[in-house]
Parts: structure tokens; sequence; C-alpha cells
């Protein structure tokens, strides 16, 4: 019986196109809050009906943010922000556009033909799209792991060094203190440090993708994007890498794509549950898996749809 | 195997019918490879018994009826040389163009049929081409350089055509991910493309290089000349070379009879440089694919 209501009332909410963002303006425990270090009302990611957005700590601010691919329009007035020093994770089933809004935050998106976008995404209060904005800085700033580890065909110390080299970042000697900070703060420095001129190409899956985030971490990010990268993995180089992003959160903004809501509930502190490009529900992971405030978060964690 | 599903007819016919068309399939390919080994072996027992070092390193003397074939050597490889000084350069930039910024558009995928229709247009066109362009228009007159450039614009649609294919064989990946660290499209292009796409713009123009050592007909209008008494020192001269050697000795000489084993030493010799292109172009594949495991 349950079931039967419940969809029903999904096909009423899909009619009311605001319904979203309602529910997104409600307050979250405060409890959490505090866990975070953000001390006022004021820091919590918050939303108004009409989708402007007040929250000064954010990090990233995604305020009413419209993309189209041709006439296609993937992400509909995505509006959320995203917390510092903290891992939000963006959860929905496949082809809501998770991806998308993920690429648009480093601006990925750039070099796919017929891209549309209008709103804005703001970093630290300066907006990524304004003209001011250095795409290649932005890039630095905002490093991206991608969902099947890309290695570039070189030795593992040479993958590690191309971000600090193409930025000339020191010296040599000072990049190779970088690429051995990064491959410690990827945990993979005791793995690798007798092999970093073996080709990345011979290391496992596992192992590639902590090198492809050794890579992302050489150039000194401040946000790290992760689009689904435990998808191509097995169960054990999975804990390690979801252990890495537990630990990256003390220095890094992390934003994590993914389909599996066991593992969003596993490292995330804040979620979005996104669907037909819209977010249905933004919150603390603890309250959108718990006491999820949208019946179709619900539905998707109960497995009624994925 | 004590019952079988299908009748045993059905299946003998099934039999049958598979060896017909391996029968069928692989007759034309033996016969061609038959044909292959027969030329080689034709020229080998004819023009072997020339080749020795004085037919390689001496000038065509008594009327071309004695001595060697140096000076063709030299003119060969120089007009070679010329051609691929220019055609390699503006290939490989042209298709670094076409296949990483050059927008997709109905113009540029004109351009690039018509690239690919260049490479098809016969070599006595580009002869000709050759002489109204370079001969006569910018007053090379016949020479190393007008016979280089033809040869250079004939070989460009090839030369273009490959590097294309081998830059676009490199993974997005490869781009994206230097990209998402910061780097420009060209530092990404620089350093993640370009060094894998080497091996295959090297065999293109590896291949390029063989086909243009046997070309005759664009060099005939436009410096390549029956008999030289010495090796070329500038590029303004005009030149002896391997294909255009055999052709006089074999259809325009007086002595056509005495001359043959000659005929037949040059062209052994012309078939073992563009045999050993090749093979260099064949090694430097098969070594490619091995290595490249995000080919696999």
């Amino acid at each position: 019986m349950t079931t039967i209501i419940r969809q029903s009332s999904v096909d009423n909410r899909q009619s009311e196109p605001d319904y979203g963002f309602e529910s997104l303006s409600r307050q979250r425990p405060p409890q959490r809050r505090s866990e975070l270090g953000l001390a006022t009302d004021s820091a919590a990611p918050a939303l108004s009906v009409t989708g402007s957005v007040s929250a000064p700590q954010s990090k990233i601010v995604v305020d009413g943010l419209n993309l189209w691919f041709g006439s296609n329009h993937v992400l509909r007035n995505v509006c959320f922000s995203i917390p510092p020093n903290a891992v939000t994770a963006i959860m929905g089933p496949s082809g809501c556009g998770k991806s998308t809004l993920l690429r648009t935050i480093n601006r990925m998106n750039d070099l796919i033909l017929g891209t549309r976008i209008t709103g804005d995404i703001r970093i630290d209060g300066q907006s990524i799209f304004a003209d001011s904005t250095d795409v290649i800085d932005l890039r630095k700033r905002v490093g991206m792991v991608f969902q099947k580890p890309n290695p570039f065909p070189k030795s593992i110390l040479e993958n590690v060094a191309f971000g600090p080299r193409i930025h000339r970042m020191g010296n040599s000697a000072d990049i190779q203190q970088r690429v051995e900070h990064a491959l410690r703060h990827a945990n993979l420095w005791d793995e690798v440090k007798d092999r970093l001129h073996d080709n990345a190409f011979s290391l496992s899956g596992g192992q590639q993708q902590r090198l492809c985030t050794a890579r992302c971490l050489s150039v000194e990010p401040e946000i790290i994007l992760l689009d689904e990268p435990a998808s191509a993995l097995d169960p054990h180089s999975t804990a390690r890498l979801e252990e890495l992003i537990r630990q990256l959160k003390q220095d890094y903004t992390v934003v994590i794509v993914t389909h599996n809501m066991q593992q969003a509930a596993r490292v995330s502190d804040w979620c979005a549950f996104l669907m037909l490009g819209e977010v249905v529900e933004f919150g603390h992971t603890e309250q959108v898996f718990t006491k999820p405030k949208d019946p179709r978060t619900e539905d998707f964690l109960t497995g009624k749809f994925g | 195997m004590t019952t079988s599903s299908l009748p045993a007819r059905k299946l003998r016919r099934r039999r049958f019918g598979d060896n017909f068309g391996f029968v069928l399939l692989a007759v034309p390919l033996a016969l061609f490879v038959l044909f292959i080994l027969y030329m080689f072996f034709y020229l080998l027992r004819n023009g072997l018994g020339v080749i020795n070092w004085q037919f390689l390193t001496q000038a065509p003397t008594n009327g071309m009826t004695e001595g060697g074939i140096w000076p063709c050597i030299v003119g060969t490889v120089l007009v070679t040389f010329v051609s691929l000084v220019f055609s390699v350069p503006v290939g490989i930039c042209a298709a670094i163009y076409l296949s990483e910024y050059a927008p997709a558009n109905l113009l540029t995928r004109a351009i690039r049929s018509a690239i690919r229709s260049l490479a098809g247009i016969p070599s006595i066109v580009y002869g000709l081409f050759g002489v109204a362009l370079f001969v006569t228009g910018m007053k090379f007159g016949l020479s190393i350089l007008s016979s280089g450039l033809t040869l250079g614009l004939m070989n460009l649609p090839w030369i273009i055509a490959t590097a294309e294919e081998a830059i676009n064989a490199i993974p997005g990946s490869f781009r994206e991910g230097a990209m998402a660290l910061g780097a420009t499209k060209w530092e990404a292009i620089r350093h993640n493309v370009l060094p894998y796409a080497f091996p295959g713009i090297l065999t293109g123009v590896l291949l390029a290089v063989a086909r243009t050592m046997g070309e005759t007909a664009p060099i005939l209008f436009t410096g390549v000349t029956y008999y030289t008494r010495t090796i070329p020192t500038s590029l303004s001269q005009k030149f002896m070379a391997l294909p255009y050697h055999l052709f006089t000795l074999a259809t325009q000489h007086d002595q056509i009879s005495t001359v043959r084993p000659i005929a037949f030493g040059t062209a052994l010799v012309l078939l073992v440089f563009v045999l050993a292109f090749d093979a260099v172009a064949f090694i430097i594949r098969l070594r490619v694919a091995g290595a490249n495991k995000w080919q696999v």
C-alpha cells in the first residue's frame, strides 16, 4: 500500500517544479553543523524558495545553474552550496546529470561543443564564469579525479611531476619533493617509493586511481572533485580509496559523485540527491539517509529505482 | 559423441560449405603472394649479377653501358630529402590543427575529404602542376628544388592523413587529464599527445618516403635528367634519379639489350631502398603496439 501512495505522490510532486527547492530551504540538525566547525546559522548552506543562496562560509555556491548540451536540458536550476573541509556527495540514478554538475565546477564542460550554461557557480565568492577568472588557474585550484583511472603512459614519478612542471612550481628538487609529498598524501608512497621510474600502467587499478589522486594533489588544489572514482575498482581497493577520501577532507574541500549510495553514506558529510537534473534533496548525509524529506529520495535509498 | 542432435546429411553439407569458403578465400591470397615472390626473385636473378661496390659508387660511363648508378642514388636521396623538409613540418602542423583545433563543421569536413582525394590524384598531374608553380612560376627552373617541392606537394596529403590518424588514436583521457591539472590545450597536446602519436606519425612519414623515392612522373618535367657527368652540388641543378634511370635504360637507350642487366640492378637497388623504409615503418609499428598498453 505504502508503495502505491508514494509512487503517486512522486507523480504529483513532479508537476510542481518548485518542490525540490522548498525542501532544501529547511534547517538542518544543529549538532552536525557544530561538528563541522560551522559556528553560526548563516554558515550552514541554506537555500530560499526563489533559489538564491546565502552561505558566506560555503566554499562553493551553485546558484540557479542550468546547463544544456545542444537542446538537451541536463541541469535544471541547480542550487546548493558545498561547505569547506568536508566531503560532499552528489548521488543519483544514472544519467541524472551528476557527473555533468561536477565537471561544470572546474569548467571541463567548456571542452564539449554545444554546451550552454546559465546561472552561476562561485568559489570563495568569485564566479568561475567571470571574465576575471582564468580557467587554467581555476583547474589548478579545483583538481579532478576521473571515473576511469587515467594515468599518463609515463613513469610514476613523471605522472605526479606533470602538474608542478607545467605550472613551473620550483626547480627539479622542489618538484621531487612535491611528488613525494603528494604520493604520501595519497597513501601510495610506501607502495611505489622503490619503483618511481616504472610505467604507471604497471600499477593495479586501485593504485592507478590513488596515483591520479596524487597527481591532482601535486598542484596544491583547494577543491578535489571525484567522479565515481571507485566504480572501476574491486572492494578492497575501494575501501582504501574511501579511507583516503576521508583523510583528504582535513586539507581540502572534497566533492564526490557516486551512484553507489552506500559509498555516499560511508564517506560523505553532506549529500545532494540529484534526479533528472534537479537537486531533489540536500542535507547532512545522516539526515538524508535516515530522515529523507522527499519521497523520491526515500524511493532511491530503498532501491525502488536506481 | 554417441548421438548427434543434427542429421548427418545436413552436417556434411555445412562442413563442405565451410571448406569451400576457405578455399575460395585462401587461393587468391596464395596466388598474390606467389606473384610477389616471383617478381622479387626475378629481379634478384637478373639484377644481382651487376651489383657490386663499383656499381653503387661510380657514375655511368661509356654511354651508360658501363659504370654505376651513384648519381642516381644521390639524386633520389636529395630530392626525397627536399620533399620531406617541405611536407613533414607542414603536414604535421596541418594534422594537429585538423584533429585538435578545427571546429567540427562542414568546412572542416570538406577540407578533410579534399585532402583524402588529393592523396589519390595521379602523380603526373602533380608533375604538371610542379612545372607551372615551381619551374616557371617561381622560376626555380628544372632543379632538385622544383622536383623536391613537387614531390613534397604530392606526399603532403598522405602525411596529413596518417598523422591525423595517429593523433586521433591517442585517448581523450590523456588530454582531459592534463587539462584538468590546469594545462593549456597546447601544453596538453605538446606533452601528452604528440610524444605518443610520434611513432604513428613517423610510420606515416616513412611510408611516404618509400612512395616518394619510386615516383617518376612528378620529377619528369621538373628537374630529372637523362645523364649528368657529376653529382649535383646545389639544389638548383638538374639531377639523375633511380626510377627515371630505370625508365631510360629500359626504353630509351639505343643498346637496350646491353644495358638490360644494369636496368635490373637499378630496379633492385630501388626496391631495396623502398622495402627498407617499409620495413623500418613495420618494425616501429610492431614495437609501439607492444609498448602502448593503453591501446590494448
